[in-house]
């Protein structure tokens, strides 16, 4: 299949994250367009607009709409801040992105600047990608050198400073105002939404806050017209959209598809199920999101609107495929694990319910699970979900209500055999590590 | 008292940020101090937070949120396995696992020799490279497999 | 105005206000744990979730700002259920130890579990348990308990000024915590144990002495600082058991010093230094335990015959400032009856040049006004330490907008987001404030007074003179370290004025619970009278003593020893057991403030009165009523008042409003002459004399937790590194210190004092045997 996709596809050689690659490729073509051509702000948010570009970091918020909020007359400064944070357990799409093509993402921020008129951009990097983070500052260090970062940017009135600012292990920091609390220097603690970015963000300034990947893509909206990323797409999902396959696939990495492309495809470009086995189980969008079971989502398309009807989230894209080996009440335990262990703990369902989930699964799987077990998880998740200061609680919810809802036999099972229905040694030969032994 | 050189590298990363939003450069800080003096002692905490002017409290309360600054001595090579879903269904729990066995430690233990220490890590941002391991915070290391994982421990001198 | 409906009922409330502030105005309860109206919202609890009208999701009503027509339900299902799911979370980790737990009786989580909590427990789980901190001598620890509301971290970031305690590690494993080995030594730390929602942070003091509903409650006010904050004293069995602040939002808000929350235990003490409960009298050099007869016959007698011998004015009287109003009435009637005007309470005052001039000095605004300042200039004071509730205030207007500068002796952290500062040498403090007023003069374009020609504004002198010259409402505080000052009157002549040339109030930061109502009831010497340092420096041959103990509350302890031990007859009346011992012929156990009635005016002229919390202890009587014995005893006219509230009456003509009336910070016509004020030191050293804030009063000296407090460690020879040098001495030397009197101290490195400063605490033993708190001072190796 041929490249389909602008942001990793269009890059090649070990080089492709070099300045001089970039703009070899057209890179920092928009924002010289906007500069030389004096393209009014408007004219930006409304390509934006109308490519129906939708936030790439897991809600899917159309950034058009979001960059509109800032004030415009705001006299003070306003900030634009990239989260690539990517922590979102089977994401790692944004690590790519930076490792490979980071002008893209810088491009895309400056040119965020110019149209919200800030004057200073954060690139929040998750801590775990040291090397990334690294060469990010190599690329904001040829920006800079090249003016188009800094003072007077490319000869015109436009100032933009942009620095990169490293995570230390914290999941959390990924939600967007913990992610600011974190460049102040703090603990990553959510706040209470309103006040939203827009209004109190970074330092208690207007903020507007993208993931990598969706600033990656307003280049490429500048450059060839909203209309043109949108038919990349499919309506209300315009462009390509990068998908990090990963799990029991032969080829795991990350696919740049057109949105709508169907999840069969796709999972084909990852080389189909790893020794053939059969497919049990999806989680479509990321760990957070609903898991959905082999034969629903073999119907669906890849984008917001069809990953939603089928009952889960499209997420951050990041597709985690489970075939027949997978032990389903371990997968949850794994993840159930996860989100108490990241649970910021600021606020009571979170901080007390993610543990109590956690143990409950934990029980079950380890053969002490109680007939009552699956309601009273379905209990608990009711009493977290909706009632926390940001979505970590539901986050933490989905995958739970979605692994009893679709596969709540299995737990039965455990609950009442005591033991796994999959084989401990079937469970064993998934992850083909032993075959190297 | 931080050393000459680290207070040229918080400088460096104070520079970042508005002049009064110093407090900004804490987690870069801490991270250079362990690079330094390998972990965070009490001391080192109270040095940053005098360094930035900070409550020393809320120093402390950075440094314990994030998982990757160590509260406590660890051994010379720090590898930290992700053995989260995305990674467990490609090995992460399984490369641990051969980990502790050829280390004879587990999770959140030193070897004897003080050479390595193993962690827990959670998703990094790498599940299509599983298994996944970072060594120091910095090193990235891909598709560990069991070849791999000797290799890996006979290059740690 | 935005219009709201909770439950059906329907108000209007200011723009940006919170569904939880309309359901206050409506009197709607909300059930809460993080939220707290003089905090930051927090919103993380979850136990205030109500149901919007159009909102999917339950909002924290503490949280949610209100839209116009907005339509709210904090009992539907929706709602209950949310809080009830809430609640049950916050008991599964909670230890289920109510009773044994200090907090039982008046825990919220307790009472909110009573309305919203689950029968069941659906929690199988093992609990999680929490090691206990070490925050020092007041706040005992019981982190199991703890239900991460946060208010106790705010608090010390918010109100406190420092952030001392801090919400450690994540998740489930989120601790409250100091920094590690650290314990909290704000002088408002005991705020967090009224903040704390259940048993996590309590009184140790308090620990396991009663339970709440086995306390009566007492209304009362503080007798330490001039705010006098409003108490809530709890009793059990005749004794004090706990102070708690009452909220007046006027005052002290809802809050409390740690000296005026944990003084209590004063009241309470015994052995050597403790409570005095029998009169003593001593014959023929041995004290003996007499009955009040013996004791005021014997004053009697002996009185008459002093005056007789040496006439009326070699009788003297020295009055803590911290005495009610009504006791400091009744004294100087006494002595005015008697026939001397010797009396006075200003007992670490040595500038009575204003005395004469009508001066009732206060703090020339309300207190809630301080908010509404833009400017403050704040002279000769431990601010923080002194006052502790007005420097909180003004922390929290230096927040907002307001532009505190200090000038000041010693570089204390005030916590203040200061605007501009000048730290001095005491006797350079009144070039430097002369500088404010000519650098002020200049930028408002006034007429410079001629006694300032010669004056050079510092470039802090500028920046502050700057700043107070751009406000609208503007005020200048004198502290207590300027009310101290040896050339007191000519400080006041200057900040006069400035406030003059920048149109500013003039006010003072009252020392005392009294140093407003010391005025009012007289206890300061008519022009025939000698003031308290006079009456010391020309030793009489009688002396009363009220409250006060003079080796550690007088401006010079070695002079104030010497009068005393000379003296014929001197009559110590005291809750406790004093030097006095070693100086007086009678003492006399009387009432503290818990034990009598009584009044205070505080530093902005409220008048606050108050009734007894308790029966007095043993043979204890209060001293308006043995004032009043006295007064009969001698035969003196107008002693036949039989309640405190006839003592005030009189005293007030009945008219407590006229107390505002007699405040009165101006004093025209005094001469400024600085080149006679600036003394010259011959050695080069000067001391700088704080009263620390546990040392400040006989109660706080005896309260056995606030001494073990770091603000309670024992005087050390403070100095800079350069004077530190200049004199050959390193950190922790022991040193002989010489003024007057001598005392070995222990040398310590204080970088913030100006050169040449030698910072010596007062009111201390260890420093009782020096000379003035002011002035010359001599160091050498010991
Ligand atoms: C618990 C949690 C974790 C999140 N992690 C990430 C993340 O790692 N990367 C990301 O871009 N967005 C993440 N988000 C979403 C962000 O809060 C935010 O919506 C996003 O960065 C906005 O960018 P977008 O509009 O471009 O998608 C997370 C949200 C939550 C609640
Ligand atoms: S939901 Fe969890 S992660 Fe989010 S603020 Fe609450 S405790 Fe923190
Ligand atoms: S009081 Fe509203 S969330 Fe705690």
């Amino acid at each position: 299949m041929g490249a389909l996709g602008f942001i990793l596809d269009a890059t090649e050689g070990e080089r492709s994250w070099r300045l001089a690659e970039y703009v070899k490729r057209g890179g920092y073509g928009a924002l010289k367009k906007i500069i030389h051509e004096k393209i009014p702000v408007d004219q930006i948010v409304g390509e934006l607009k109308k490519s129906s570009l939708r936030g790439r970091g897991g809600a899917g918020f159309p950034t058009g709409l979001k960059w509109s909020f800032m004030p415009r007359q705001f006299p003070g400064a306003k900030y634009v801040v990239c989260n690539s944070d990517e922590g979102e357990p089977g994401t790692f799409k944004d690590r790519d992105i930076l490792r490979w093509n980071p002008h893209m993402v810088i491009e895309g921020m400056i040119i965020a600047g110019y149209a919200m008129g800030c004057q200073r951009g954060y690139n929040y990097i998750h801590g775990e990608i040291w090397e990334i983070y690294k060469r990010f500052e190599e690329a904001l260090e040829e920006a800079r050198a090249a003016n188009l970062l800094g003072n007077n940017i490319l000869g015109s009135d436009f100032s933009f400073e942009l620095q990169a600012h490293h995570g230390y292990g914290a999941y959390i920091c990924g939600e967007e105002t913990a992610l600011l609390e974190s460049i102040e220097g703090k603990k990553g603690q959510p706040r209470f939404k309103p006040p939203f970015p827009a209004s109190f963000g970074l330092y208690g300034k207007p903020t507007t806050i993208n993931n990598t990947e969706t600033f990656a893509s307003v280049p490429y909206i500048i450059n060839e017209g909203g209309d043109k990323f949108l038919e990349l797409g499919k309506p209300n999902n315009g462009g390509t959209k990068l998908f990090s396959v990963s799990g029991h696939v032969n080829r795991p990495g990350n696919f740049e598809v057109p949105m709508g492309t169907p999840f069969k495809d796709l999972l084909e470009m990852a080389g189909g199920m790893r020794g053939g086995r059969k497919l049990k189980a999806v989680i479509p969008g990321g760990s957070s999101a609903p898991v959905l079971p082999a034969d629903i989502m073999m119907e669906c398309t890849l984008d917001f609107d069809s990953i939603a009807k089928a009952g889960s989230m499209l997420g951050s894209g990041a597709v985690i495929v489970m075939d027949e080996t997978t032990c389903m009440v371990r997968a949850l335990e794994r993840l159930s694990y996860f989100y108490f262990e990241e649970s910021c703990g600021q606020c009571t369902p979170c901080r007390e319910g993610t543990g109590w989930l956690y143990r409950v699964v934990h029980r079950i799987e380890h053969g002490e699970g109680r007939p009552e077990d699956l309601d009273l998880l379905n209990s608990v998740t009711d009493n977290i979900m909706g009632r926390t200061i940001c979505a970590l609680g539901d986050a933490a919810s989905m995958p739970v209500k979605s692994f009893i809802k679709h596969f709540g036999a299995e737990f039965e099972y455990h609950i009442q055999n005591k033991k796994c229905l999959v084989p401990e040694d079937v469970q064993r030969t998934g992850s083909g590590f032993f075959k190297a032994a | 008292m931080l050393s000459q050189e680290s207070r040229n590298q918080i400088d460096r990363e104070t520079a970042k940020y508005p002049a009064e939003q110093k407090q900004s450069a804490v987690m870069a800080a801490l991270a250079i101090m362990q690079a330094e003096r390998g972990w965070l002692s009490t001391e080192t905490i109270g040095d940053v937070a005098a360094y930035l002017g900070m409550a020393p409290v809320a120093v402390y309360e950075v440094a314990s949120f994030y998982n990757m600054y160590d509260l406590a001595p660890v051994g010379k090579y720090k590898i930290t396995v992700c053995t989260n879903l995305p990674c467990a269904l490609s090995g992460g729990v399984h490369a641990a696992d051969y980990l502790k066995q050829k280390l004879g430690v587990d999770f959140n233990e030193t070897t004897t020799d003080g050479k390595f220490t193993l962690k827990e890590g959670e998703c990094m941002g790498a599940c299509g490279d599983a298994p996944v391991m970072l060594v120091n915070n910095v090193r990235m290391c891909s598709f560990m497999q069991p070849g791999q994982i000797d290799r890996l421990l006979e290059e740690c001198t | 105005m935005l219009e709201i409906e909770i439950d059906g009922k329907t108000t209007e409330v200011a723009d940006g206000s919170t569904v939880m502030d309309a359901a206050h105005k409506l009197g709607i309860f909300v059930p809460h744990f993080c939220y707290h109206k003089k905090l930051s919202i927090a919103a993380n609890c979850r136990m205030c979730l109500v149901q919007v009208e159009k909102a999917p999701k339950p909002l924290p009503a503490c949280a949610t700002p209100v839209t116009n027509g907005m339509k709210v339900f904090t009992h539907s299902e929706l709602a209950v259920k949310a809080q009830k799911g809430v609640m049950e979370f916050l008991l599964i980790n909670h230890p289920l130890d109510c009773p044994i737990c200090d907090q039982g009786g008046e825990c919220q989580l307790q009472d909110l579990a009573v309305g919203y909590g689950q029968s069941a427990a659906r929690y199988q789980e093992e609990k999680r348990v929490v090691v206990n901190k070490n925050l020092g001598a007041l706040i005992a620890t019981d982190m199991t308990r703890c239900i991460h509301c946060t208010r106790c971290v705010r608090f010390t970031q918010e109100i406190a000024g420092w952030m001392e305690l801090g919400l450690a590690f994540r998740g489930e494993h989120a601790e409250i915590m100091p920094f590690i080995e650290k314990t909290v030594d704000s002088e408002l730390s005991g705020n967090v144990i009224d903040l704390c929602p259940v048993g996590a942070l309590t009184s140790k003091p308090f620990r396991f002495d009663a339970r709440n509903w086995e306390l009566s409650r007492r209304k009362s006010i503080s007798p330490h600082d001039g705010l006098g904050a409003n108490l809530i004293v709890q009793v059990k069995q005749g004794k004090v058991l706990r102070v708690l602040p009452l909220e007046n939002e006027d005052v002290n808000e809802c809050w409390l010093s740690d000296k005026d929350r944990f003084s209590y235990e004063a009241l309470n003490s015994d052995g050597d230094n403790g409570r005095l409960t029998q009169p003593m009298l001593k014959q023929c050099g041995e004290w003996r335990e007499v009955d009040w007869q013996t004791a005021l016959e014997f004053i009697g007698t002996d009185l008459k015959r002093v005056v007789r011998e040496h006439g009326a004015a070699s009788f003297g009287t020295l009055a803590s400032p911290h005495a009610t109003l009504e006791e400091l009435y009744l004294l100087q009637k006494f002595m005015r009856g008697a026939g001397s005007e010797n009396v006075d309470c200003r007992l670490r005052q040595t500038d009575f040049a204003l005395d004469g001039k009508k001066v009732v000095p206060w703090l020339g605004i309300p207190i809630a006004d301080i908010p509404k300042l833009d400017r403050v200039l704040v002279v000769g004071s431990f601010l923080r330490k002194d006052h502790p509730l007005l420097a909180q205030r003004l922390r929290q207007a230096a927040k907002k907008s307001t532009r505190v500068s200090l000038l000041h002796v010693a570089d204390d952290d005030q916590l203040i987001a200061l605007h501009a500062k000048s730290i001095v040498a005491p006797s350079v403090l009144l070039t430097e404030l002369a500088g404010i007023v000519k650098a002020a003069a200049e930028a408002k374009g006034a007429a410079v007074d001629a006694a300032l020609a010669q004056v050079q504004p510092s470039v802090a002198a500028r920046q502050i003179a700057g700043s107070l010259a751009s406000g609208e409402h503007a005020a200048v505080f004198l502290g207590n370290f300027a009310q101290q000052h040896a050339q007191a009157a000519t400080l006041h002549a200057l900040a006069q004025m400035l406030a003059d040339i920048i149109g500013a109030r003039l006010g003072y930061l009252g020392e005392a619970a009294s140093s407003v109502g010391g005025y009012i009831a007289k206890a300061v010497p008519g022009a025939q009278g000698l003031n308290a340092a006079r009456m010391l420096a020309e030793p009489r041959h009688a002396y009363f003593v009220l409250h006060a103990e003079p080796e550690l509350d007088c401006a010079n302890p070695h002079q104030a020893m010497a009068a005393l031990k000379g003296a014929d007859l001197v009559v110590a009346m005291t809750p406790f057991k004093t030097r006095a011992i070693d100086y007086a012929h009678v003492i006399l156990p009387i009432a503290p403030f818990t034990e009598t009635s009584g009044t205070f005016i505080n530093t902005e002229g409220r008048v606050q009165s108050f009734n007894a919390a308790v029966k007095p202890l043993g043979e204890t009587r209060p001293a308006w009523k043995v004032l009043r014995v006295l007064g009969n005893l001698l035969g003196l006219p107008g002693f036949e008042q039989d309640s405190s509230e006839a003592v005030r009456a009189e005293m007030l003509d009945g008219k407590p409003a006229s107390v505002a009336e007699r405040l009165n910070n101006r004093a025209d016509g005094a001469a400024i002459n600085l080149m006679a004020a600036t003394p010259v030191l011959q050695a080069g050293l000067e001391r700088v004399a704080d009263v620390p804030i546990y040392f400040a009063d006989p109660l706080a000296r005896r309260a056995p937790s606030l001494q073990k407090t770091r603000d309670a460690a024992p005087p050390a020879a403070r100095m800079n590194a350069a004077t530190l040098a200049k004199l050959g001495l390193d950190a922790g030397m022991q040193v002989k210190v010489s003024s007057g009197g001598t005392a070995t101290l222990t040398a310590q490195l204080e970088a913030g004092l100006p050169d040449n400063c030698v910072r010596i605490a007062a009111g201390h033993e260890l420093t009782a045997g020096l000379g003035p708190m002011q002035g010359e001072i001599t160091v050498e190796r010991a």
